[in-house]
């Protein structure tokens, strides 16, 4: 009954979709996600996480596929480097009036795209290098980080068909509705290197799918791929509202990325600490733990009790310098991680890191909830290029 | 019969399979394509490379050695003959598995033997050479699963929550000490010599299929793991601590 039920629902949605957005519709997915690191800052081909994903292809349904990259702007490295997605013009001249009111504007332009038969009913599409006007930032106490998050969000939630989709320092992120391999051809990836990319070809299941709810969801430099469903979403919603977020996609994997930008960046957790709330063990677990350990598993656990993620997921953040890959604790999605000299792989499948990698120095799949973490080397800035 | 599958898809590859003509059918440069050899049988397929997802489901009468890693539901619900993969494999491997055989080499990943079942002389068995991960067995109702821990760093190689839900079939664990948190439900002994009898054909046949050491196997102790009849499940969603 069930599976008929969605079938319907499905159809529905194919026949409605031009007009229901996110979070207006529910479909209940397969999906995948990839990344590649170079943890010697080595700059790494945009083709490289393109061929990862597209081995993939049949998990995904073709309604969104999307990547990472960072190290990308070196000649930007500095500036704020914002996409923008705009469903018009007007859009576009608002939400440009906001940014030149907070922003210095170093340089923009449309990004570059491909016209290709597989991608269509494109946004306007543009980039923005920019830095806080100085007297604005000063004026409104914040630290430059904390500002550019409010601006962004302010875009977001305020400007009708303006969504800045990424925000970070020399990364950036790069979306569309359709499957990931055509994704990145059209954004044309092969002309971008960094040091660290992540992928993610998605099967919307639970919404119709458009371009700003595609993968990867980002806030300054934290980027989120995720294959899964989280059930404890609105639990998880409304404990980042409190703190300035607001969820505008309607989509369950954007919260994470702001549970991770705030447990990360405004409460200082480690990395390994915002795994343990995001992917908390067990109680029956902690109880078994050594005694310094389960307090503080517990002391997380208990402070944070709204931002444990429950539901099926994989997820790989992404963030200044490296990458952190992740389980639900129930383990209950696939993921392998390889490494190979410099080289880190994560993928939902090990087919899609041998494609790119046919020899492995060693290959593993890291247990639930075991937060798995790699970064540049010490000394290793990832900006050589 | 030799198939190259560099480039192919799952649906093209599985026709070329199931068109070869003999028995023997060789497969380089598996990368991902699912379903291979799905109800298959008749024959008998040597891989290399990274098959898909759910290698040999439905598997009826095949064999299948890999040379290589094996991804997420190696023979789901297989039905009869025997599945080989000298490397690790993934997640719910050989789940809800009727009958056959399948040895791994190496790891496997959660859920291993997930809800296998058996009837009459359909009697499945599972064969993890390392170790395996969590929830073992959850709901087995039938078929005997064999996790021997070789190179595995853990003392106890299987994870949490292992034969959750159990109410058939045995799990043989080679271990010195039982799960931490081994359930209520279940009940354990160590293997005297007519329970090793009982998997001594299971064991030559790993050994030999992989050049392991069966002496040194079956020098250490054994856990035989079985449903505890006695304290049935009462209440399998309400809270039971």
């Amino acid at each position: 009954m069930r599976r008929l039920y969605y079938g319907h629902l499905f159809y529905f949605i194919r026949k409605w979709s031009f007009v229901l957005k996110e979070g207006q519709v529910r479909i209940p997915s397969g999906c995948a996600i990839s990344g590649i690191f170079s943890k010697k800052g080595n700059l790494i081909c945009g083709d490289q996480i393109v061929k990862s994903i597209s081995v993939m292809h049949d998990r995904s349904n073709g309604l969104g596929g999307g990547f990472a990259g960072y190290g990308i702007y070196p000649e930007y490295k500095d500036y704020y480097a914002f996409h923008v997605f705009y469903d018009d013009t007007e859009a576009k001249q608002a939400c440009e009036k906001f940014l030149e009111r907070h922003f210095d504007i170093i340089n923009l332009s449309k990004i570059p795209t491909k016209k290709i038969p597989a991608i269509t009913d494109e946004p306007l599409i543009w980039r923005y290098f920019v830095t806080p006007l100085p007297h604005k930032l000063s004026d409104s106490q914040l630290d430059e980080r904390e500002f550019v998050a409010r601006c962004v969000i302010r875009v977001n939630t305020q400007i009708t068909g303006a969504y800045i989709f990424s925000s970070g320092k020399n990364m950036g992120v790069f979306k569309a509705v359709g499957y990931p391999e055509d994704v990145g051809s059209f954004y044309r990836l092969d002309e971008y290197a960094g040091y660290s990319w992540t992928a993610h070809g998605r099967y919307p299941t639970n919404t119709p799918g458009w371009w700003g709810g595609a993968h990867p969801f980002a806030m300054l430099d934290y980027s989120i791929v995720h294959n899964g469903e989280i059930s404890s979403y609105d639990a998880n919603r409304r404990w980042v509202e409190m703190f300035g977020y607001r969820c505008t996609l309607l989509t369950d994997t954007e919260v994470i990325t702001y549970i991770f930008d705030y447990l990360i960046r405004k409460q200082g957790l480690t990395l390994e600490e915002a795994a343990h709330v995001v992917a908390a063990p067990f109680w029956s677990t902690i109880e078994r733990k050594p005694p310094q350990e389960r307090e503080q598993l517990t002391y997380l656990r208990k402070v944070f009790s709204s931002l444990l993620v429950t539901g099926p997921f994989s997820i790989i953040l992404g963030f200044e310098g490296g990458l952190m890959a992740l389980n639900d604790r129930l383990k209950l999605r696939s993921m392998v991680v390889a490494e190979k000299e410099d080289r880190f792989f994560i993928a939902s499948e090990e087919s899609a890191i041998r494609i790119i990698q046919p020899e492995l120095d060693r290959i593993w799949a890291p247990r639930g909830g075991e937060p798995v973490i790699v970064q540049l080397e010490h000394g290793q800035g990832g900006e050589q290029a | 019969m030799m198939i190259d599958a560099k480039n192919l898809h799952f649906k093209a590859l599985n026709e070329r399979i199931n068109e070869a003509a003999g028995e023997q059918v060789v497969v380089r440069n598996c990368c991902g394509q699912r379903y291979i050899a799905s109800g298959l049988s008749g024959k008998r397929l040597e891989l290399y490379g990274t098959p898909g997802n759910a290698l040999g489901a439905y598997l009826d009468g095949s064999t299948i050695l890999l040379h290589g890693n094996a991804q997420e539901a190696v023979g789901d619900t297989m039905n009869a003959g025997e599945i080989d993969i000298d490397g690790m494999a993934g997640d719910a491997t050989g789940y809800a598995m009727r009958g056959g055989s399948i040895f791994i080499h190496g790891n496997v990943g959660y859920r291993a033997g997930i809800h296998m079942k058996e009837y009459q002389d359909k009697k499945p068995l599972l064969v993890v050479g390392g170790a395996a991960g969590s929830f073992l067995g959850e709901y087995q109702a039938g078929g005997t699963i064999i996790v021997l821990g070789l190179h595995a760093a853990e003392r106890v190689p299987v994870g949490n929550f292992c034969g959750t839900g159990m109410h058939g079939g045995v799990i043989y664990l080679r271990a010195e000490s039982l799960p931490v948190d081994f359930s209520e439900r279940l009940l354990s002994k160590k293997a005297e010599q007519a329970d090793l009898e009982a998997i001594m054909p299971a064991l030559r046949r790993f050994c030999s299929l992989f050049h392991e050491d069966l002496e040194a196997i079956t020098a250490r102790n054994f856990y035989v793991i079985r449903p505890n009849t006695n304290n049935p499940y009462k209440q399998l969603y309400a809270a039971e601590s």
